[in-house]
């Protein structure tokens, strides 16, 4: 368990709902669900949810934490924003479960095999590399994230994809050596790493419990 | 009618050598024809996308979506904010809706900004290009400027999620929203009536993690497309695009299906229609060719 995690354990003891308040993106909405399920039966991928939102949101104010936390649900969010539009109560869900999927991940409790976890944090490591996105590089990184026997199986399963795409200039082999950046990339990179420590103060106040 | 003049957010997959570098190629035409000036934000960032949350909170998501604002002020100040990648104009939009309601936020990004030399203020209205063009064009304005009109082409708009979800187009639906089909009425080609995966899903970033999911769910809108007659789809989002181009194969191979249908963008129908050339119109990006488009364009 991470420290982080064993912190708020001790914080905040059975109240989950309040954790997930203070910690979760949009996470003060929790409360207003009120269980009609629209967003389950919206959702494009709503077969393979563990726990859809509806009953993410039942498991918080129950106090489920660990189940949440661990689950593989929030990660198969494609935010195509259905459940926002059509939720009666207009609960910013979409937001949540990114919210719920970051707070996993930063108490270490995310599991770690679940592809779009790889790939969510991949892509966050590829963009902030240079500012922009090189997707050359994202996508060999991705297929590769199962080991090099898999990636190689993937890159020929692949090929074609990639040919149409270096054929149409859609891809191009240079993205390999330089690639797209933003020019200031001190002052990005700055500027992130600001950000992310006001966030992380913010989160260890709760963690303290101040 | 006199210049409009928007700043302009690209995004990362309209770099050359990306992925939907062949929507640029096809928006700037369009924009010629238009008389509209699009003045690139100097230096612009990636927004994140929707994907980015897992290494990404809250506030640095927040924050790459403040600078290419706060950069907007700054070089063209005064200026609406337009993107044309469906998850550019939303990350983007979002943040700015986000930090106008929540001022700790906003007084948290600012901090962070700083360590760029940047400040920002909120000004601007953030749209994507669809909007300008129904917005400050409409369609009868729009329609004047077709040369060669799109005739005898079945087209299914497929909208998809981002453009629709949450925001929309003003005076749309979300759940049938028509103004890809009033576009390509203008333009001079069929619309597909009653398309009904117009709004579906088609897995968005998933398509790389979760393919088989995604790949059932792409099967479905090519396959509404078809029964609807279809011979292209077309749509505003650069995302849609690849996931309902590029996987039509595997799909064929996993369903048996023989899927073989053009995916292109609004913009790419419009360059066509007001007499562009194929090469200004971008169809060498078609990895499914445009027959049809590629016909009209060489007359």
């Amino acid at each position: 368990m991470s420290d982080m995690n064993v912190a708020m354990v001790e914080r905040y003891r059975n109240n989950f709902l309040k954790e997930v308040e203070h910690n979760v993106e949009e996470g003060d909405w929790v409360k207003m669900c009120m269980q009609c399920g629209v967003c389950s039966g919206s959702c494009p991928l709503g077969p393979y949810w563990d726990h859809p939102p509806q009953e993410l949101f039942m498991m918080i104010r129950a106090g489920k934490r660990e189940e949440v936390l661990t689950s593989t649900s929030m990660w198969m969010c494609t935010s195509c924003y259905n459940c926002i539009v059509r939720c009666p109560r207009e609960l910013p869900i979409t937001h949540i479960m990114h919210g719920l999927a970051h707070y996993a991940k930063r108490l270490g409790l995310a599991p770690k095999e679940q592809p779009t976890f790889k790939f969510s944090q991949h892509f966050w490591n590829n963009l902030v590399k240079k500012g922009r996105v090189n997707e050359l590089k994202l996508g060999l990184s991705l297929y590769f994230m199962n080991g090099l026997v898999e990636g190689i199986k993937t890159s020929l399963n692949m090929a074609g994809i990639g040919l149409g795409m270096l054929k149409t200039k859609r891809m191009s082999p240079m993205e390999m050596i330089g690639g797209h950046s933003v020019k200031d990339t001190k002052g990005f990179h700055a500027m992130l790493k600001k950000a992310e420590e006001i966030e992380a103060a913010r989160v260890e106040k709760y963690g303290k419990g101040s | 009618m006199a210049t409009k003049e928007y700043s302009f957010y690209p995004g990362c997959s309209s770099q050359e050598g990306a992925s939907s570098s062949n929507y640029l190629v096809s928006v700037e035409s369009m924009c010629e024809e238009l008389d509209v000036k699009l003045n690139t934000i100097p230096d612009w960032n990636c927004c994140s996308a929707s994907i980015g949350y897992c290494g990404g909170g809250e506030l640095p998501r927040l924050t790459l979506s403040a600078r290419n604002l706060a950069l907007s002020e700054e070089h063209n100040p005064g200026q609406d904010v337009v993107a044309t990648c469906a998850a550019c104009w939303l990350a983007t939009r979002e943040t700015a809706e986000r930090l106008g309601e929540d001022d700790d936020l906003m007084a948290e990004t600012n901090q962070a900004l700083a360590e760029a030399g940047l400040t920002f203020k909120n000004e601007n209205k953030i749209r994507h290009m669809v909007e300008v063009l129904i917005d400050d064009f409409g369609y009868e304005e729009l329609g004047k400027h077709v040369k060669k009109p799109l005739e005898g082409i079945k087209i299914a708009g497929y909208v998809g999620c981002q453009t629709n979800r949450p925001f929309g187009i003003e005076g749309e639906s979300f759940e049938n929203p028509k103004y890809l089909d009033k576009l390509v009425e203008t333009l001079g080609a069929e619309p597909v009536e009653n398309y009904e995966k117009k709004v579906s899903c088609c897995g968005g970033a998933l398509a790389f993690s979760e393919p088989e999911k995604s790949q059932a769910l792409i099967k479905e809108i090519i396959e509404s497309a078809y029964d609807g007659g279809a011979d292209m789809i077309v749509t505003p989002c650069p995302v849609c695009q690849m996931n309902v181009e590029v996987y039509q194969d595997k799909i064929n191979a996993k369903y048996g299906t023989k899927f073989h249908i053009p995916v292109t963008y609004y913009s790419t129908l419009m360059s066509v229609a007001y007499g562009r050339s194929a090469k200004d119109s971008a169809l060498g990006g078609q990895i499914i060719r445009a027959k049809q488009l590629e016909d009209i364009a060489n007359k």
